[in-house]
């Protein structure tokens, strides 16, 4: 096979990887600050894939430059999530949160279904057919788009618990609870940002995802387990893990469909999985706890 | 971001979070609902289709089908049905517990379910209960390889499909005069895919094709990026793709040719996807060109118009297709069946049913009549290519209703 082929399959496993990996990012976040697995994570981003379809259909406004309105419904959404119905099993056995956060899931897929119908939906923007051709290398535009706008949300999120005092505080939280509430921080709206956040991040995330793949309702099952997947290999809690998980398990599918059989892909991308269970059970970028 | 400190607040270690993965694994494959409705008294007939999953785009036509069927039985002065309906959700187990939940609410006949695997799982369940079962959609052969006494397929099996395909593939190429010397073979990889590649490997050296497969690619139906399968598919520099999809990945491959600046002479299916009307109202342009050698219809044929206005007048602005034609006359073989049974006991109607002979149908060849086995063995396929949103038939001869455009048209050059 010819080297522009590994080379094309390879960029656009990474351009995938990266939209991965910031879908990945909220749970990331939410787990690493609020303790709370987010079973629920692929369901949200297909609410947020249909608010840009709908959006999209009803006035032609791009998923590109609805994703930060679309982020914001999707905040709001999750902050509300989190103050009302999540902060109550807190302090509740983790089954229990893990049952409430299916629950949560179950009922968006079938209210998806009810609202959506079980069709494949997705957006025909200008450019949807586009691609850059560099040489031999060929990209597809929408993925270089949807890589980039990945980076750059990523980029803000960073900056956000990096310097602002907001972001410092969630950190607070994250690093010592008991800490933060004896200084007299709200450990409780700042739970409800993070959640938010994360929330915020799966809407963005599913706006770009909408340019590359169709919605169903019936998606968000599997993004969840993808999301699960690239959290756990790139270190539960670690935002840059979460990219990197992203980008490796993008390229792994990628390069795993090129090199052995395409209907195969996936069980590579699991296959990294079990290897960084087995020999790095913190994730890649994931720190060691006691 | 780490909390260090013991506190009341529930604490999730990660062994917890791995355990819970499960439940997300639980999650995928979760049901979503149950469609469930009756019409009308009569025989109660349990139609059991994919409305949701990655087939629901391909159930939701079928049952256009069955929408347009009662008016048309009524006509023709058969017995009316009363349909119970049930979604598999694209999932052969839940195809199983529908069958069987439909069968204990007082299902008579079952149809369905236009997926192998899902019709093999409701086969097995309609055995057992000695409910007779007609497939409108399934072309897996060991289905009705089973000596099963109440299951009966008004479908060809995967190798009488591959036998019509090659034949009317070879009579579109000398109609043009020209033929591709290369091909990609690519399929899905669930129960329809890969017996129809077994297929292809015994049954297409009989028909010395003038091309010869120099890859074959396998591919999972639920994939959400196929780009890396073009992409290895047009390394290759094949002249032609030969095909074995459903719809959802048929579009996606489109968008990847589109996308990957890739169009080949020609790109032959023959497997559902390529017609259907979401692929054409979904790609435009884009969607012109294909051919797909599939079991098709007659349009010759005077019932064929009655369900293309039937179909016209229930779900306007789509084409007439295979989900339609065999939806109903699956339903016109029960309806049939029943009238000259004369009883709704399961051994009569199966009775009824393994002596049908109807002549005048809408599918392709000389009517619907059953082997020992159960099969329809007369059906024959017809090739049949999109051209402005419509679906002409270019082969066989006899059938035809247009003739076939050489070659794709660039993807680029369409406007």
């Amino acid at each position: 096979m010819p080297a522009e082929l590994y080379l094309n399959v390879a960029v656009g496993g990474v351009l995938t990887g990266l939209v991965y990996g910031l879908m990945a990012l909220g749970l990331s976040v939410i787990f690493g600050v609020v303790r709370v697995v987010n079973f629920a994570h692929g369901e949200m981003m297909t609410i947020a894939m249909y608010i840009a379809v709908t959006l999209f259909t009803a006035f032609h406004l791009d998923p590109l430059v609805m994703l930060v309105p679309i982020a914001a419904v999707m905040f709001a959404f999750g902050y509300v999530l989190q103050t009302r119905l999540i902060n109550p099993f807190i302090t509740r056995p983790e089954y229990s949160q893990f049952l409430l956060l299916v629950a949560v899931a179950i009922i968006i897929v079938n209210l998806l279904l009810i609202a959506f119908g079980p069709d494949a939906q997705n957006v025909q923007t200008s450019y949807a057919y586009d691609s850059f051709q560099i040489g031999p290398l060929i990209i597809d535009a929408t993925k270089l788009y949807a890589g980039l706008a990945a980076i750059v949300v990523a980029a803000a999120l960073f900056g956000f618990f990096q310097y602002t005092r907001l972001g410092t505080a969630i950190r607070a939280c994250a690093d010592n609870y008991t800490g933060a509430l004896v200084v007299g921080l709200d450990v409780k709206h700042l739970y409800a940002l993070t959640f938010g956040l994360g929330a915020a991040c799966v809407g963005a995330a599913g706006c770009m995802l909408l340019l590359i793949f169709d919605v169903t309702p019936a998606v968000g099952p599997a993004y969840t387990l993808l999301a699960f997947v690239i959290v756990i290999t790139g270190g539960l809690g670690s935002m840059p893990g979460a990219l990197i998980g992203g980008v490796l398990i993008g390229l792994t599918e990628a390069m795993a469909g090129l090199l052995f059989t395409p209907s195969a892909k996936s069980m590579f991308a699991f296959g990294i999985l079990v290897l960084v269970l087995l020999f790095r059970p913190q994730g890649i970028m994931g720190k060691k706890t006691s | 971001m780490k909390r260090k400190s013991q506190s009341k607040t529930a604490r999730v270690s990660r062994r917890t979070f791995t355990a819970g993965l499960s439940a997300a694994g639980l999650l995928v494959g979760t049901a979503p609902f149950n469609i469930g409705r009756a019409q009308g008294a009569a025989l109660k007939v349990g139609v059991l289709l994919p409305r949701s999953g990655y087939q629901a785009g391909i159930g939701q036509d079928c049952q256009r089908g069955v929408d347009i069927t009662a008016g048309i039985l009524k006509d023709l002065g058969l017995p009316s049905l009363q349909i119970m309906n049930a979604d598999t959700e694209t999932n052969v187990d839940v195809a199983r517990a529908r069958a069987e939940k439909l069968i204990g609410e007082g299902a008579q006949l079952l149809v369905g379910a236009f997926d192998s695997g899902q019709s093999s799982a409701i086969a097995q369940v309609a055995e057992q209960k000695g409910i007779p079962y007609v497939i409108n959609i399934a072309a897996a052969p060991p289905i009705t390889e089973q000596g099963y006494k109440f299951v009966f397929r008004n479908f060809p099996t995967a190798g009488m499909i591959l036998r019509d395909a090659f034949v009317d593939q070879k009579e579109v190429f000398a109609a043009v005069g020209a033929a591709p010397k290369t091909a990609v073979f690519m399929h899905v990889n669930d129960t329809f895919g890969t017996a129809m590649k077994g297929g292809i490997g015994a049954v297409m050296p009989k028909f010395d094709m003038p091309y010869k497969i120099v890859e074959t690619i396998a591919y999972d139906p639920a994939a959400r990026d196929l780009s890396v399968e073009i992409s290895k598919a047009k390394a290759t520099g094949a002249d032609a793709l030969l095909m074995v999809s459903r719809l959802n990945d048929a579009i996606l491959l489109t968008r990847e040719l589109v996308k990957q600046r890739w169009t080949p002479m020609a790109i032959l299916s023959m497997g559902p996807g390529w017609y259907e009307d979401q692929y054409l109202k979904t790609l435009n342009k884009l969607s012109d060109g294909p051919l797909s050698f599939a079991p098709w219809y007659d349009p010759n044929k005077k019932m064929s118009k009655q369900l293309d206005a039937a179909l016209a007048k229930a779900h306007p602005g789509f084409n007439l297709n295979t989900n339609h034609v065999y939806t109903f006359e699956a339903l016109l073989i029960a309806a049939d069946a029943y009238k000259r049974a004369g009883s709704s006991d399961p051994k009569a109607l199966a009775d009824a049913v393994r002596t049908t002979n109807i002549k005048d149908n809408v599918s392709i060849g000389p009517g619907i009549q059953f082997d020992a086995k159960g099969q329809n063995d007369k059906i024959l396929g017809g090739g049949i290519q999109n051209r402005g949103g419509k679906l002409i038939t270019v082969a066989p001869k006899d059938a035809a209703n247009g003739k076939p455009e050489w070659p794709l048209k660039p993807y680029d050059k369409r406007g």
